[in-house]
């Protein structure tokens, strides 16, 4: 601290500005470190052990974990079901947002008010009402079968429909923000201009406002599939026993078999492959949209 | 298709009427634009000028197609366009902060109202080359609106509203962001075009030299309403209200009243200590208090009085170019200023005395309360 200070008289005004607001980000840094990098850096160590007694260290649990197929297969399933699920996010969620952009500021407000209040409520609350909706006796199969559209009740609890049903509601608000924040700093003008020009509402969505907008959208995926595909409560509680996503394969080796290095390779599974997804995905997104920051 | 090359020497294409009758719009219960009506001539400029808020945007955007009207019609070649959607009414708009499309290149932002249009292959790119070579931006096609001037980005806009060969030509302050030289440049530019196309064009302007130099005629609005709708040198020189006398150039207000009416003339006793005789406005009766307006340059000072001049008190007198500007404060407080040029020797004599000139067009207003002078 002395010493910086002392830099900073030597080195006029800016210099000591920037040491001051890199001396704030410190603390950050440190519970950074403390609570996300050494942990990680904790998880890596444990897959590296062959016994559940985390004795003997060893390449086993890696072995053991990519030797079976099923685990394949599961890793697949999550990010098919984060993939899922961005895609419902996307198709409800967009022209939601366009919605938005139309409404009258006091409109926007209320609309806000409902995107955002799922949030403000717990995720297992949100998850059970889901079940209360979903049930054999639920809103939706009693209101199909009042209409006469279903003669027998449609099976969505446990069933991969179901949970992307929910996923999709529960998810929303991290779709809608930041489209939302992007899609109100376009310049209002740009599709009367548009319109003016001759181009159609259509048109003007495709070739102005979507590509404009994919920040926001993008940013919006990566959200929606980090959150869905590591969305344990209600992975497991809406989707049951019979779907085997990830999240629950790391709670039963960690919390009901207890092979805690079988349960770190599964995370780092889980962590590397939405990663990758992520990557791929934020690679797209700044192509796309490379344009507008570039 | 290729009546548009611009070659100086071709006839200009003929434009269109373009007629607003008597146009309302209204935000929940706040007017916009008041029963508003202008006809405009095939290939006229005419400029919107009024103080902020007073609707000329809202305007525009009804005839462009932006926002409904509650009441009124919009014409063009004397057939009602209202029922028509923005994208069909073929009228081209500049906005005041270009709008252009930030994600495509200056080429794409030119060709994309021909594109909606259907058009595809060479004959889009040469026409995008022909549009951006007349506002001198060929080399420039490749980049992105933000690697543009202010001037430069204007000059695309221009070029991408007149690529589709709009017939009403719309223009929102569109050189509002530029500095003097470049303005005066753009202003010319833009004259050049409109003449070369014949096309009927509105701007919106506050600046009343801009509206002066470029228009043909300028509709003065205030408060959703026309005031006045005439030729630059009209509304200079025989401004309808008193609201269009205040906002067209500078002027003198001297409070006084009506002492008798014969015939057409009318006999004003100035507050200042004056009467003149001056041709009465329709409708004045003897005993109403008016309001006199007299530019600067339509009066003269002078050492000895007459009986058509009054008192002053002098006050600073300031050289500005070939001018030189007096102030002065009559002995009922209003304050004038003289315009004069500037002569090789001053004059020693104090010139205590003021009146109008001889060629000096004053205008009378009726003045609502006696106070509300200025
Ligand atoms: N979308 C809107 N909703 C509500 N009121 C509006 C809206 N747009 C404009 N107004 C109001 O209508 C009036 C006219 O606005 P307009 O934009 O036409 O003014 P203007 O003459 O173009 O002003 P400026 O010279 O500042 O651009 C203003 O009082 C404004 O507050
Ligand atoms: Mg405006």
């Amino acid at each position: 601290m002395t010493s910086a200070v002392v830099t900073a008289e030597i080195y006029g005004e800016r210099r000591s500005l920037r040491l001051a607001e890199w001396q704030l980000a410190l603390p950050l840094a440190l519970a950074f470190a403390a609570l996300f990098l050494a942990p990680l850096l904790l998880l890596v160590a444990t897959s590296f052990f062959n016994d559940d007694k985390i004795t003997e260290p060893g390449f086993a649990s890696w072995a053991k974990f990519f030797g079976d197929p099923f685990n394949y297969k599961v890793i697949a399933d999550t990010l098919l079901l984060g993939l899922k699920t961005v895609c419902a996010t996307v198709i409800v969620g967009y022209p939601l947002a366009l919605v938005y952009m139309d409404l009258s500021p006091r409109l926007q407000k209320v609309l806000l008010f409902i995107i955002i209040m799922p949030m403000l409520l717990s995720v297992v609350v949100r998850t059970f009402a889901w079940i209360v909706v979903l049930g054999r006796e639920g809103v939706v199969n009693q209101a199909l079968l009042g209409l006469g559209v279903i003669s027998e009740p449609l099976r969505l609890l446990q069933t991969e429909l179901g949970l992307v049903i929910s996923l999709t509601q529960i998810e929303m608000p991290l779709m809608l923000l930041p489209l939302i924040s992007v899609m109100s700093r376009l310049d209002p003008n740009l599709r009367d201009a548009s319109a003016a020009l001759g181009a159609s509402r259509w048109r003007t969505l495709f070739t102005v406002i979507v590509p404009l907008s994919a920040p926001g959208l993008v940013a919006g995926c990566l959200l929606v599939f980090a959150s869905s595909t590591t969305a344990f409560i209600s992975q497991t509680v809406i989707g049951g026993v019979r779907l085997i996503y990830l999240p629950l394969v790391i709670w039963q080796q960690s919390l009901v078999v207890y092979h805690w290095p079988l349960a770190a390779v599964a995370s780092l599974s889980l962590v590397v492959s939405v990663l990758t997804v992520i990557a791929a995905l934020s690679y797209l997104g700044r192509r796309s949209s490379r344009h507008l920051q570039g | 298709m290729q009546a548009l090359a611009p070659t100086p020497q071709q006839v200009a294409p003929a434009g269109r009427t373009l007629d607003v009758d008597n146009l309302t719009v209204r935000y929940g219960a706040a007017v916009a634009v008041d029963g508003v009506a202008l006809g405009i001539e095939p290939g006229e400029v005419v400029a919107l000028l009024g103080p902020s808020g007073c609707g000329k945007t809202t305007l525009l955007r009804v005839i462009a197609g932006f926002v409904r009207q509650a009441g009124g019609r919009v014409l063009v070649d004397g057939t009602a366009i209202d029922h028509l959607p923005a994208n069909q009414r073929n009228v081209g708009i500049v906005f005041q902060n270009y709008a252009l499309f930030p994600h495509m290149t200056v080429a794409e932002n030119v060709a994309y109202g021909l594109r909606a249009r259907g058009q595809r292959g060479p004959s889009v790119d040469q026409r995008v080359e022909r549009m951006l070579e007349m506002v001198q931006l060929g080399a420039f096609r490749a980049r992105l609106p933000r690697q543009l001037s202010g001037g430069q980005q204007q000059r695309v806009a221009l070029a991408r509203a007149l690529a589709v060969e709009p017939s009403i030509l719309l223009l929102d302050e569109p050189f509002a962001a530029l500095d003097r030289n470049l303005r005066l440049d753009m202003q010319i530019e833009v004259k050049r075009l409109q003449r070369q196309l014949g096309l009927t064009t509105i701007l919106v302007t506050h600046d009343q030299d801009e509206a002066m130099s470029v228009a043909d005629r300028i509709a003065v609005m205030n408060r959703g309403k026309v005031e006045q709708f005439d030729t630059p040198v009209a509304i200079y020189d025989r401004p309808k209200t008193l609201f269009v006398n205040g906002f067209i150039g500078t002027t003198n207000l001297l409070p006084g009243k009506i002492a008798a009416v014969v015939g057409d003339t009318a006999m004003v006793e100035l507050g200042a200590g004056a009467t003149l005789r001056l041709p009465a406005p329709q409708g004045i009766a003897a005993g109403s208090p008016v309001v006199l307006s007299v530019r600067p340059e339509q009066l003269v000072l002078s050492p000895i009085a007459t009986t058509d001049s009054w008192a002053i008190e002098p006050g600073l007198s300031l050289p500005l170019g070939s001018q030189l500007i007096h102030e002065a404060r009559t002995v009922d407080g209003a304050a004038l200023k003289i315009v004069e040029p500037r002569r090789h020797t001053p004059t020693e004599v104090p010139r205590r005395f003021c009146a109008l000139a001889t060629d000096a067009r004053p205008s009378l207003f009726p003045r609502s309360t006696p106070t509300a002078t200025e």
